[in-house]
């Protein structure tokens, strides 16, 4: 069994929409315990879990839920539903197979930290979730789960969706803030973080859907059985959204330190008609480009630290043979021109410069002089972006030209 | 009236702006947001209709330009084009005689190329106004195009 599932245990076997049906499957038992404990106990759990975020950049969980924890009333816990990263899918499954398990995590969370008010922040893409989150957070207030006096404990929260509108910067954590404030998403420079001034200058703690989901498990297993799921850098287990040219694409949940090889050939069969795999790109269009060879690579947050992307997200995009890595850039870059907030120069310039430089080469048109721009420009644009996608988006570039030299050096004319 | 009734549902605070915008336009038959609507948002929330355009122009979704009756939203992210979403894309223009961006002269159909819709499990994947639909194959798609032309007869 090279699956474990913690996360996506409920999938398939309850009716996402009956509150009944999740509490038949040991669901609010965590909340009905977190409320027998202190509020800082739970983030001692949380911090005794060594949970990470799901949402790309891995951040240390406890952290931020601490933070919040001494910040002033008023304060807010926002769940990050946006996933609009190109080959990500875990969190709308998540919501649309358990959606009650978002929910417990973050009444959790709000115990713990005494925010009160929180907001589910989902990609206006994702008509049929957002439907089912607003029947959640209906069946939990009618049950008494959320709202005021929750289970007659004398705390409050209350919930409200917020839907995106077709913007990818908004997932990043200052854009999702102007957003849910009515406002282009443009980012802000940090410090201060979030959990400093958020909304309405207010403190915010913003999670990943799948981080949330993960709350509920760790108070019911404590936080030290948690870490021994997975690896010592990276704790629990992971949903790997597997994509592109394999036979059984789809979500697979696995604790960390399983290769990607094994979710390719074990869990997703392969490539169809025996192709051979030639790259596969880690956590969507802002992570690495990695060749076959490298494929026995962990699923780790500390190795995949080493490309300086937000490979945590656990997309698997399998690219065969037929392709051109050219192409596969090019759509890349493309995505990143069309989402730049255009509020900062490099990303808002650089990206279209990109583009025309890969357009060159890939015609055969780029000299050397072309590939050493290209180089220079990715690491201007990785370096000097004010947000989280400039700051990722030439990760792709940089890891072809890394491992992928050769087919740079076929279409170059010297 | 019908605006009316919609801003009436939301607190007059500005943080709404967007849900308020989303609402308007997805009760437009032809998805989009019209200068007269704007006027009345500005007056309800008691913002400058500038504001409301800052808006409008920055997310993807939102349209201040009218669109067909079907707004069908093709993927183009690297899960999709590995799944030959390039030959679902020319059926529609084939079909639709439209290009990206443009809408059929009855109105029926405006086609855009679009980015992930979170259902690359399924690729290739399209949508069609809040209809998603997926395993895309040129055959599939021409039955859509069909049923949907069928429905307004
Ligand atoms: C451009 C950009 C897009 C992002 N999109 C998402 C997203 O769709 N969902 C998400 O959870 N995090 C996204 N993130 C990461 C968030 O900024 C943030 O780190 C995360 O929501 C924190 O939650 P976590 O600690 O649980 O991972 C994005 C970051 C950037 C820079
Ligand atoms: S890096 Fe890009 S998306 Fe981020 S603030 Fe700058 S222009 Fe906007
Ligand atoms: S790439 Fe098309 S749905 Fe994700």
């Amino acid at each position: 069994m090279i699956q474990q599932k913690v996360i996506s245990k409920r999938f398939g076997k309850v009716d996402p929409l009956s509150i009944d049906s999740y509490i038949k499957f040991d669901g609010y038992n965590a909340l009905e315990k977190a409320l027998t404990m202190h509020p800082t106990q739970i983030i001692d759990e949380i911090e005794k879990s060594k949970i990470r975020g799901r949402g790309g950049a891995g951040f240390p969980a406890h952290i931020k839920a601490r933070a919040l924890a001494n910040a002033k009333q008023p304060k807010y816990i926002v769940c990050n539903a946006d996933e609009g990263e190109p080959g990500n899918f875990k969190d709308r499954i998540i919501m649309e197979n358990d959606p009650f398990s978002i929910l417990e995590g973050m009444v959790i969370l709000a115990y713990a930290t005494g925010a009160k008010k929180g907001y589910i922040y989902i990609r206006g893409e994702y008509q049929n979730a957002i439907k089912i989150m607003k029947m959640t957070i209906q069946n939990a207030i009618d049950k008494g789960y959320l709202g005021e006096n929750i289970l007659n404990k004398g705390f409050d929260f209350n919930l409200e969706i917020r839907t995106g509108a077709g913007s990818y910067v908004v997932g990043e954590e200052f854009s999702m803030i102007e957003s849910i404030e009515g406002k282009p998403g443009r980012s802000r420079v940090k410090p201060p973080y979030p959990t400093d001034k958020g909304i309405h200058d207010k403190p915010t703690l913003i999670n990943n859907v799948e981080t949330f989901a993960n709350f509920p498990h760790i108070i019911l297993m404590g936080g030290d059985n948690y870490a021994k799921i997975g690896t010592p850098s990276s704790t629990g287990t992971k949903l790997i959204s597997l994509s592109g040219n394999v036979k059984n694409k789809g979500l697979y949940e696995v604790p960390f330190g399983t290769s990607i090889r094994d979710v390719i050939f074990k869990l997703g069969d392969g490539v169809s008609y025996n192709r051979s795999i030639k790259m596969v790109q880690l956590g969507g269009a802002s992570g690495p480009i990695i060749p076959e060879y490298m494929l026995d690579m962990a699923i780790d947050f500390e190795r995949f630290e080493n490309f300086d992307s937000k490979t945590g997200t656990g997309a698997i995009i399998v690219i065969d043979e037929r392709f051109d890595i050219f192409d596969i850039l090019l759509i890349n870059m493309n995505f990143f021109v069309h989402q730049s907030c255009g509020k900062c120069a490099p990303c808002r310039e650089g990206h279209t410069q990109i583009v025309n430089l890969l357009n060159k080469i890939k015609n055969h048109r780029g000299t050397e002089q072309d590939l050493m721009s290209l180089e220079n420009l990715a690491n201007v644009i990785q370096q000097t972006s004010l947000c989280g996608l400039g700051q990722t988006s030439m990760t792709s570039i940089i890891s072809s030209l890394r491992y992928f030299r050769d087919d740079y050096f076929a279409k170059v004319r010297y | 009236m019908k605006i009316k009734e919609i801003l009436s549902k939301y607190p007059k605070e500005s943080e709404y702006l967007i849900e308020i915008l989303l609402e308007i336009q997805s009760s437009s038959k032809n998805h989009y947001i019209s200068s007269e609507d704007v006027e009345q948002i500005s007056k309800y929330l008691d913002i400058p209709e500038s504001q409301i355009c800052s808006v409008t122009s920055f997310y993807t979704l939102l349209s201040m330009n009218p669109k067909g009756r079907y707004v069908i939203q093709v993927c183009h992210d690297v899960p999709c084009f590995v799944n030959d979403t390039t030959s679902i894309y020319e059926k529609l223009v084939d079909m639709l005689a439209i290009e990206d961006g443009e809408t059929t002269e009855d109105n029926l159909f405006t086609l855009e190329i679009t980015e992930c819709l979170g259902c690359c499990n399924e690729a290739p994947a399209m949508r069609v106004n809040d209809q998603v639909y997926t395993s895309l194959t040129p055959k599939k798609v021409e039955k859509i195009v069909k049923d949907l032309r069928g429905e307004e007869k």
